[in-house]
């Protein structure tokens, strides 16, 4: 384990752990929406069947940046990604990429869980029928391995024509993660994915994370920093850096601080660091 | 610790009892409204039943009940025929003439048969290309006509010409039911041949009759079929022209100033006057597109071509731009409503934007997309100006087959009838416009159980 330490033009040192045969490399990202900034000095090795948390203060680009990978935020117009971010040694912004593969390479879940207002046999066909899948054996046989993969088969096999809608939130967000798997994504992004669930149902899914981790790569943001050091291998630290120009703040993300999470934890090596993780602001 | 609000127990409980009363008084006034509307329509339900239900004077030249034991209107179109050729023999000659020539009158006895009629069924036993209309029996002549007609043009037939119904008084429900015994006495002093019956002005006989010079006779058949025509053609050219739109200005068109620009004119044009859409669809479809809208650029592929471009065809058009700019905003509104988690969902899965706009988007705006059409829809059925204007035709002696037929819808009648000075008319209107109410609810009504459907689905 290497670590990189490198003082920024601002002054303050950043701290970057390198990691062996990275799946995911975001190079020097900045993402503009229009023309503010809201994120720059993005520099994250992702490591393959690892999980990676992002977590930092709200407002400081986490989402953003993990939207990013797989060019999710390109739905809201204007934005735009600069730098590189690298996957299977190919930078995903290049112009000859497909957005509509790199979603379907690079999964994600999402917040609130958003299962489509269908059964949730056709929730989890969604993803196979849009790539043209449509052999009602291999759908049947892609189900179930999707469900059991997302731990929810035993709980809904004999409801697979009931909505999707219907289910607890918990199962909803698993419903969710069968969903993103059953197009068999390599790396799977979370966006806070258990922000809206109970204690037991976060324990459910982050039990899940664990399990997915020997076929796929997981990058989770999260707010809670026991669910980081709980549930990740690797943990980003990105905070808000501020500047004032005449009355006017501008504010945008920077990335601090990027380690294996037991080292961060025990031995943070920037003092922003350790005033977040030891609580003391965020 | 001392308080800021500087305000006593007192004045608090005094300040907090004139809150609660304003509260109330609004909520009378909201009430109030609603007693208004409701009244106005309650009031509105009971002029029309008044004018459609009531007492008619009624003068028959032969009391239908000596012609047949039977009502008239169970007879079927032979018996009906026996009836016209016992009491009016000289008249069936003249009825083949009216209904079944193709030709002028001087010439309709003159010609061979095959020349004189237009597109007739002739009876077993006619020659029509060596006889003419003279060379042939009574009985031959009453066969053609019988042959020829439906039942309910000889129930017609037999009205007019044997039983021969006036109308001399009409009576509202009220007068009727307030004031029976005057009206008794009037008759029995003024027409004491005529009978006193009550009738529903809204009959059978009204929706299947068209229409007819004769007061008894009038139906609202052609102005139905034209209604019914006219929607179709207008929500087919309405309804994929204006979800389109509104899914291109939601999905693709950046927010540019052209594009907000065409977005502002959509919202203002669903204001302007119905009667201005009537002269643009005069311009247009009427007279720049008369060659499509006339049907003559088909007749090609056997299609009957209308003289002018007065058809079906451009009413419904006129009245699908319309209702374009109400469909649009609202499958806007609708499209917008659809959450943005449902979409970042298929993206997400390695959906393409059309496959996410047709799997996710428009099945969850359907319901939207509805409610805004029902708003549209009852709307344009109840256009008269625009159609005016287009070109509708107020008597229509034969119903529309086609797209390229010349038109008329119940609203046009139901204007054209309330501006007549007889007071029967007033009934007939009153009559139509309970056809109209009930074709608009009936519709209505299917369009609310369609999007309840999908409303279902979804959740």
């Amino acid at each position: 384990m290497v670590l990189n330490s490198t003082i920024q033009q601002d002054g303050t040192p950043r701290y970057i752990a390198s990691v062996n045969d990275p799946i995911l490399e975001l190079k020097n990202v900045k993402v503009f929406y229009g023309s503010y900034m809201a994120v720059q000095n993005i520099n994250i090795p992702i490591a393959r069947n690892k999980i990676t948390a992002f977590i930092g203060p709200s407002g400081c680009g986490k989402s953003t940046v993990l939207r990013s990978i797989n060019r999710m935020n390109e739905l809201i117009p204007s934005t735009r990604v600069e730098g590189e971010i690298v996957f299977q040694g190919q930078n995903l912004y290049a112009p000859q990429v497909d957005s509509v593969e790199v979603r379907r390479r690079i999964g994600m879940v999402f917040q609130k869980p958003n299962p489509f207002p269908k059964s949730i046999y056709d929730n989890i066909c969604y993803g196979p029928r849009v790539m043209g899948v449509n052999n009602k054996q291999v759908l049947d046989e892609i189900v179930e391995k999707s469900l059991r993969g997302a731990a929810l088969w035993d709980e809904v096999k004999n409801d697979l024509n009931k909505s999707g809608m219907a289910l607890s939130g918990g199962q909803q967000q698993r419903l969710c993660i069968a969903r993103t798997i059953a197009v068999e994504p390599e790396v799977i992004l979370m966006d806070e994915p258990c922000a809206s669930l109970d204690p037991i149902a976060t324990q459910r899914i982050e039990e899940l994370m664990r399990e997915l981790q020997d076929n796929y790569t997981i990058v989770i943001v999260t707010h809670n920093m026991q669910q980081a050091v709980r549930a990740s291998d690797y943990t980003a630290f990105f905070n808000i850096r501020k500047k004032e120009t005449g009355n006017k703040e501008t504010r945008w993300g920077e990335l601090i601080e990027f380690n294996e999470t037991a080292r961060m934890f025990e031995s943070p090596q920037s003092q922003e660091t350790a005033d977040y993780i030891s609580g003391r602001f965020g | 610790m001392t308080s800021l609000l500087n305000i006593t127990q007192d004045q608090y409980k005094q300040k907090l009892q004139a809150r609660q009363t304003q509260g109330v008084l609004y909520t009378y006034l909201y009430r109030s409204s609603l007693v208004v509307a409701v009244l106005s329509l309650i009031v509105l339900a009971l002029t029309v039943l008044n004018q459609n239900f009531g007492l008619v004077v009624v003068q028959y030249k032969i009391d239908p009940t000596t012609l047949s034991d039977e009502p008239l209107e169970n007879l079927d179109k032979n018996q009906l025929g026996e009836i016209l050729q016992q009491n009016a023999p000289r008249r069936i000659l003249v009825l083949v003439r009216d209904t079944l020539a193709a030709v002028a009158p001087d010439q309709f006895t003159t010609l061979n048969l095959d020349q004189a009629l237009g597109n007739v069924v002739f009876p077993e036993g006619i020659n029509p290309s060596e006889q003419k209309i003279t060379d042939l029996s009574d009985d031959q002549v009453l066969a053609l006509l019988v042959e020829n007609s439906t039942p309910s043009e000889m129930l017609t037939f037999v009205n007019t010409e044997v039983v021969g119904v006036d109308i001399l008084k009409t009576y509202s429900f009220y007068e009727s039911a307030s004031n029976r015994a005057a009206i008794d006495a009037e008759t029995t002093e003024k027409f004491p041949e005529a009978t006193i019956e009550f009738r529903s002005w809204l009959s059978g006989r009204f929706l299947q009759n068209g229409q007819s010079a004769n007061v008894n006779d009038i139906g609202v058949r052609t102005a139905l079929i034209g209604s019914l025509w006219i929607m179709l053609v207008t929500i087919l050219t309405a309804l994929p022209l204006g979800v389109g739109a509104a899914i291109y200005l939601e999905e693709y068109a950046t927010d540019n100033a052209v594009n907000r620009l065409i977005e502002t004119n959509i919202r203002n044009l669903a204001g302007v006057p119905s009667i201005i859409y009537g002269i643009l669809g005069l311009s247009i479809f009427v007279r720049a597109l008369v060659f499509i809208t006339s049907g003559s650029a088909f007749s090609g592929l056997g299609v009957e071509a209308n003289a002018n471009g007065r058809t079906i065809l451009s009413a419904g058009m006129s009245l699908a731009l319309l209702i374009l700019p109400i469909i649009i905003i609202n499958g806007q509104e609708a499209i917008r409503a659809v959450p943005r988690t449902i979409r970042e969902a298929s993206y997400g899965l390695g959906a393409t934007k059309w496959q996410t706009i047709s799997r996710q988007v428009l099945p969850a705006a359907i319901p939207g997309v509805l409610t805004g059409t029902i708003l549209a829809f009852s709307r344009a059925i109840g256009e008269t100006a625009p159609l005016i204007v287009v070109g509708a035709s107020t008597v229509l002696t034969s119903d529309p087959n086609n797209v390229f037929s010349p038109f008329t819808v119940i609203p046009i009648q139901i204007y054209n009838w309330t501006s007549r000075p007889q007071p029967e008319y007033q009934h007939i209107a009153a009559a139509a416009i309970i056809v109209l109410l009930i074709l608009l609810l009936v519709l209505n009504t299917f369009a609310i159980i369609l999007r309840n459907r999908y409303s279902k689905n979804l959740s």
